[in-house]
């Protein structure tokens, strides 16, 4: 016992020594890695939060890594505690904030304060300006719900399809967007409601917008809320399709589930694990679709059709070659301004759907 | 499947969203009300509300009968009633200062105990279709009404004719306006406060199991997102009235339909206003009903607020 406590104790001094010693290029190299990971919801809420959990317990698994979590942090001063308790009393190396509003000025802050610890947050709001030990890395989820789309397009029999988002932030645009453009390559007539709840997670305004989505006419509805379970379970106790997002969500709706657009965090997480145990600095800015293992899709319901199923998985498979463009020119917004002209096209990695501010043509709502 | 109804919508989501989304404010505010008229507040029915949803859950997930965790959600909801009667019935202890302590513990118990039972599907309480008679899916689903909501109703009009014609009813309003006069003629305040405050937790936490076992219908940890707090509040506006607070519940739940209803005819810009509509609205009505002459009619007069 005391051979191992002193054991940490070097180790924790070393790693103090290391960062007042403010050594350049390396980051903290010798004993196991820390890994904190820190959650806006609770990490089994069927949604964002278990996404990242589910990739946070793998890690576990790999040798030389010890993970640290903390869920229920707000978008507040709150998690550059946290940060800062799992820096000082955890020794914490690498640390994924995977909330979107953490970064600005929360992350930054933390980044600033603590140069020898690499912050990695899940967003693509990182930019050059920022600290050099801070990064972001995301999924380019919107190819997920294209197809989503696809599999709606050929389900609706009312052309009319339903979204209930949280936000009207660029990512979450992009999945509106996507997923009617999806339905509108199977037939252009379909349109798509989509209905701001203004949080990530409002159990009762959830429920209220699946509701409001399916009295307006919508049989097909997705959403983009921290939580999906709300929204899934309501919304096939009406008799609605759903398609899912962030995870599976088939098991609480297996008749009405048709697919889901979900993250796989645990590729990216490895590389930057690999990357700081051998000493480098993990990258800056890493983003990803289909191609690149970041997103994956769930099983096909019992309600999916031949058709639905050979067209999705078709378009996957041009997806998974890298560069397919869901933003593609000539493109109108629902206002009637154009957003891309006609010859151009956005592949997944392209910056501007970082700054997605339109909802396109055949979406009724406004940002 | 659905005809397009147009803006007929909106009425229709706005009838529904008072049926769907009231019943937990019915609940938690007619427990006020017994509280409250017997002179005390408790302040602490956001955690009993939350409670009661991680207790009704847990045991229809457990028992597979919803009914059996309506009544675990009332039986944790009277011992936390009992708690903060007990504690406010020690000499010198504010009732406002314990209603928020236990308010913070019953949603951190819930959350802790809960985590178990986020993931599991619970059976839910049945509903009635009083909206057989229409062709329209929307009608039928704006009035499948659920079973609580209907208690809810009847036990509104029942308490608001138990506070004037029985005995039990004027012991609760004596002992809320005078505890003297109540010691004089013989009763025990403590004891009936006591009653009344876990008379008040059972409600909170049967309004909880709704939330979960109804409408939304699932365990999470955002499920209440405030209900019982603006509950509480609710409770003044309706003055200690329960058939107010039925009018008040229905317009609070119907209101809170309203921005989502909004979007889904295309009045999309400003929806954060329109979510904004119950408090506005309850604003508006408090400016309108309030009086230069006296302060807030009806409260009971050993009411912390108005002493």
């Amino acid at each position: 016992m005391t051979k191992t406590d002193l054991t940490r104790r070097h180790l924790l001094g070393g790693a103090a020594a290391l960062g007042l010693a403010g050594l350049p290029g390396r980051v903290r190299a010798a004993g196991p890695l820390t890994v904190g990971f820190v959650y806006v919801g609770p990490k089994d809420d069927y949604g964002y939060n278990q996404a990242h959990a589910v990739a946070a317990k793998a890690l576990k698994g790999l040798a030389g890594v010890e993970v640290v979590e903390e869920e229920r942090v707000p978008e507040t001063n709150a998690v550059e505690k946290t940060m800062e308790s799992m820096i000082n009393l955890d020794g914490a190396g690498l640390l994924f904030p995977t909330s979107f509003g953490y970064f600005n000025p929360f992350v930054i802050a933390a980044a600033k304060k603590y140069p020898k610890v690499q912050f990695r947050h899940c967003g693509g709001l990182w930019t050059e300006k920022d600290p050099k030990n801070a990064g972001s890395y995301f999924g380019y989820i919107a190819q997920g719900q294209y197809l989503n789309g696809i599999v709606a397009g050929h389900t609706t029999k009312s052309k009319k399809i339903g979204f209930v988002a949280a936000k009207p932030i660029p990512q979450v645009l992009n999945n509106v967007n996507a997923f009617l453009l999806g339905a509108q390559s199977v037939d252009p007539a379909i349109t798509c409601q989509v209905i701001f709840t203004g949080e990530w997670s409002l159990a009762v305004k959830e429920a209220e917008a699946t509701n409001a989505l399916i009295d307006g006419g919508a049989d097909v509805i997705t959403c983009h809320v921290d939580s999906p379970k709300v929204t899934v379970e309501t919304a096939a106790r009406r008799g609605a399709f759903v398609c899912g997002y962030h995870v599976d969500q088939s098991p609480l709706a297996p008749q009405k589930y048709l697919t889901g657009a979900e993250w796989d965090w645990l590729p990216i997480y490895k590389g930057f694990v690999a990357d700081v145990q051998a000493g480098r600095s993990p990258p800056n800015f890493l983003r990803g679709g289909l191609a690149d293992g970041f997103v994956k899709m769930s099983a096909y319901g019992p309600a999916v059709s031949d058709g639905a199923r050979r067209n999705a998985d078709a378009v996957k498979a041009e997806m998974m070659k890298g560069g397919y463009e869901i933003i593609k020119g000539p493109l109108k917004d629902n206002a009637g301004k154009e957003v891309i002209a006609a010859g151009k096209g956005l592949p997944e990695k392209a910056l501007e759907l970082e700054s997605t501010n339109y909802l396109v043509a055949g979406v009724r709502g406004a940002v | 499947m659905s005809q397009d109804l147009g803006l007929w919508t909106v009425p229709l989501a706005v009838i529904g969203g008072a049926i769907r989304v009231s019943t937990p404010f019915l609940f938690v505010s007619l427990g006020e009300t017994i509280t409250e008229r017997a002179g005390r507040i408790n302040l602490g029915l956001e955690g009993t509300l939350v409670f009661g949803a991680m207790a009704a859950y847990a045991t229809a997930v457990v028992t597979g009968s919803p009914w059996a965790g309506v009544a675990a959600a009332g039986a944790a909801g009277a011992g936390f009633g009992l708690l903060h009667g007990l504690i406010c019935s020690l000499p010198r202890v504010n009732d406002v200062a314990v209603g928020i302590a236990l308010m913070l513990f019953g949603i951190g118990l819930a959350f802790f105990l809960g985590k178990p039972f986020i993931q599991p599907s619970a059976p839910p309480l049945p509903a009635i279709p009083f909206g057989f008679w229409s062709d329209l899916p929307q009608v039928q689903a704006a009035l499948r009404v659920n079973v609580l909501f209907l208690v809810g109703a009847a036990l509104s009009v029942a308490l608001w004719w138990a506070f004037r014609h029985t005995k039990a009813g004027l012991v609760v309003r004596v002992v809320g306006d005078s505890a003297e006069a109540a010691r004089a003629m013989g009763y025990s305040v403590t004891r009936v406060r006591v009653l009344a405050t876990m008379a008040g937790g059972v409600l909170a936490g049967i309004g909880g199991a709704y939330l979960s076992l109804y409408y939304p219908g699932s365990w999470n940890e955002g499920i209440s997102s405030g209900q019982g707090l603006m509950a509480v509040a609710l409770v003044i506006f309706a003055r200690w009235n329960p058939l107010a607070c039925f009018g008040a519940a229905l317009l609070f739940g119907g209101a809170g339909a309203l921005g989502p209803a909004l979007q889904s005819v295309g009045v999309s810009s400003g929806y954060y206003l329109f979510y904004a509509a119950p408090y506005v609205l309850t604003l508006g009505l408090l400016v309108a009903t309030s009086s230069p002459d006296r302060a807030l009619a009806g409260a009971p007069g050993e009411l912390g607020l108005s002493r």
